[in-house]
């Protein structure tokens, strides 16, 4: 990952200013220009309106702030469990040889379905509360965190390995206590990748969800032809995706602050 | 006893499809307490016979024994110094010398002697809790010397230890090693490609021959050292005026000329 895909959270806030009044004057204008029946393509002011309704009325069962909640709460689960078995296997997978071997060429086929088509399996499988849809956040956000696990753990400088081998670190310590930590910038890059993919499964995950979230949110508002909110909810998404983000960059920089840049 | 011994041993690699020789048929041993240094011109196996020793790297052909036990696998009984210092960044100083403590399973209090000492020995008192990118490189290279003698090693092999280092920090830490090396012998493989360093730290220096590496000549400087009473100079550029220590100096350099001129054809 040497592409910086997001800018440095701290620009100018006058070319942010500019940026932002630019986006909306553009929106204005296409709007207004009429490309789509006015129905179907719904101004700022409308969109902004009906986000801020959000937060006090309740749309499709909850307010805003509790679909997302119950959103962050499957997403969390989903993270979660690609964590809890992309990073072991990936660092399994980059320490022993017959392990790659093993793995790799399943994994290799599995990453290229896309997330939402597991939505069928997931829900006769998990069912629709929690189960399906936590499978299908954690199939966007796995194979990242595996792959770079893996990366992480196949780049260590060898005379890291060679130094624990010497001191007489056990097989054990020497995946928690070297190749782990060695990794981390790459795990860090993985996590980051593995949350934007999962957080954008949202949506897909929440065709099954059983009546809250803000993916059902979206879907609801589809059905109720009110584009307003399907706008109002992609603006959440959005929002709540930068947070992660910055949330995951902070916790890059502690975790990196004692090595050299 | 802790001895070193190489017998007839060999290395080959495979580069590009064929087979060279980087060490041909060595038989050296190190005895108990002896610091022997091996020079030789870059690329003449002298680090693959360190590593051979380490575990690191196995033989081709022949044999390596610590301690009279083939080598089979690196251990904390042939502690290594390397070149880079492969320090772990996110230990600290403290943690770095305590890691091959904890996996050698001895308690808290113990582990916590050994690193408060070899911290001392080392002149690494207050910066314990500092880490190896907030150290110089002479200090970070304190810290895997005492990383490596808080093993308590049979052997310790040493890989151009002072090779990154300044001209200063270099002299402060040979004069150190000297130091240590009299007060507390131990079995030292040590590899260098600067003769200076070899004649002053070493009790024999092997002379290696580039491509492949076979043993030239083994000078005993000891006998030299001891006859002339070097060790009573505690400075290094004293020892390094003496009539005795430049004749050695001069003779290593003549024989390891003739392996740069033999390269150049």
């Amino acid at each position: 990952m040497t592409t910086r895909t997001v800018r440095s959270f701290k620009p100018s806030w006058r070319e942010t200013t500019i940026g932002t009044a630019a986006f909306f004057g553009v929106w204005y204008f296409v709007a207004l220009i009429g490309i789509a029946p006015a129905k179907f393509f719904p101004m700022p002011h409308e969109v902004l309106a009906k986000l801020f309704a959000l937060t006090h009325t309740q749309f499709a069962g909850a307010t805003l702030q509790m679909h997302l909640l119950s959103s962050l709460h499957r997403y969390a689960m989903g993270f979660l469990l690609a964590i809890v078995i992309g990073l072991p296997l990936g660092l399994l997978m980059g320490r022993f040889r017959w392990l790659d071997v093993v793995v790799t060429p399943l994994f290799d086929a599995l990453r290229f379905i896309a997330p939402v088509a597991w939505v069928p399996f997931a829900a006769l499988w998990f069912g629709t509360g929690i189960g399906g849809p936590t499978l299908i956040i954690f199939a966007g956000a796995f194979p990242p965190i595996l792959i770079n696990a893996y990366r992480g753990a196949r780049g260590v400088d060898p005379r890291y390995l060679e130094a624990a081998s010497m001191l007489g670190i056990g097989s054990f310590k020497t995946i928690t206590d070297v190749l782990f930590p060695a990794a981390i910038p790459s795990i860090i890059a993985g996590l980051r990748v593995g949350a934007g993919l999962g957080w954008m499964s949202l949506v897909g995950a929440e065709l099954i969800a059983a009546n809250r979230g803000v993916g059902y949110l979206i879907v609801k508002g589809q059905s109720a032809v009110d584009t307003p909110i399907v706008m109002a909810g992609m603006i959440a998404i959005g929002a709540v995706g930068v947070v992660i983000d910055v949330v995951l960059r902070k916790l890059e920089k502690h975790l990196l602050r004692h090595r050299k840049s | 006893m802790s001895e070193i011994t190489f017998t007839n041993v060999s290395r080959s690699f495979e580069r590009d499809g064929n087979m060279f020789l980087a060490v041909d048929s060595v038989s050296l041993t190190v005895r108990d307490r002896e610091f022997v240094a091996i020079v030789g011109p870059s690329g003449c196996g002298k680090t693959t016979c360190m590593r051979m020793a380490a575990g690191l790297e196995f033989p081709t052909a022949g044999q390596v024994t610590v301690s009279g036990k083939e080598v089979i696998s690196p251990g904390p009984d042939r502690a290594v110094v390397f070149q880079q210092f492969a320090l772990f960044p996110w230990k600290t100083v403290s943690e770095n010398i305590d890691f091959g403590l904890r996996a050698k399973g001895l308690d808290e209090a113990e582990r916590r002697r050994i690193v408060e000492h070899n911290i001392a020995l080392m002149n690494l008192r207050g910066y314990e809790t500092a880490f190896p990118h907030q150290l110089s490189g002479g200090m970070q290279q304190r810290v895997a010397i005492a990383r490596a003698y808080a093993l308590d090693p049979d052997v310790l092999l040493m890989d151009e230890p002072f090779g990154a280092l300044d001209a200063q920090t270099r002299v402060v830490m040979q004069e150190e090693l000297v130091k240590l090396a009299r007060l507390n012998p131990r079995t030292v493989l040590f590899i260098t490609h600067a003769v200076d360093e070899a004649v002053y730290l070493a009790d024999r220096v092997v002379i290696m021959t580039s491509r492949p590496g076979k043993i030239k000549e083994i000078l005993d400087v000891k006998a030299v050292r001891d006859a002339e009473n070097w060790d009573q100079h505690s400075r290094i550029e004293d020892v390094m005026d003496l009539a005795s220590f430049v004749h050695l100096r001069t003779r290593i350099w003549k024989s390891l000329r003739e392996e740069h001129a033999g390269d150049d054809h």
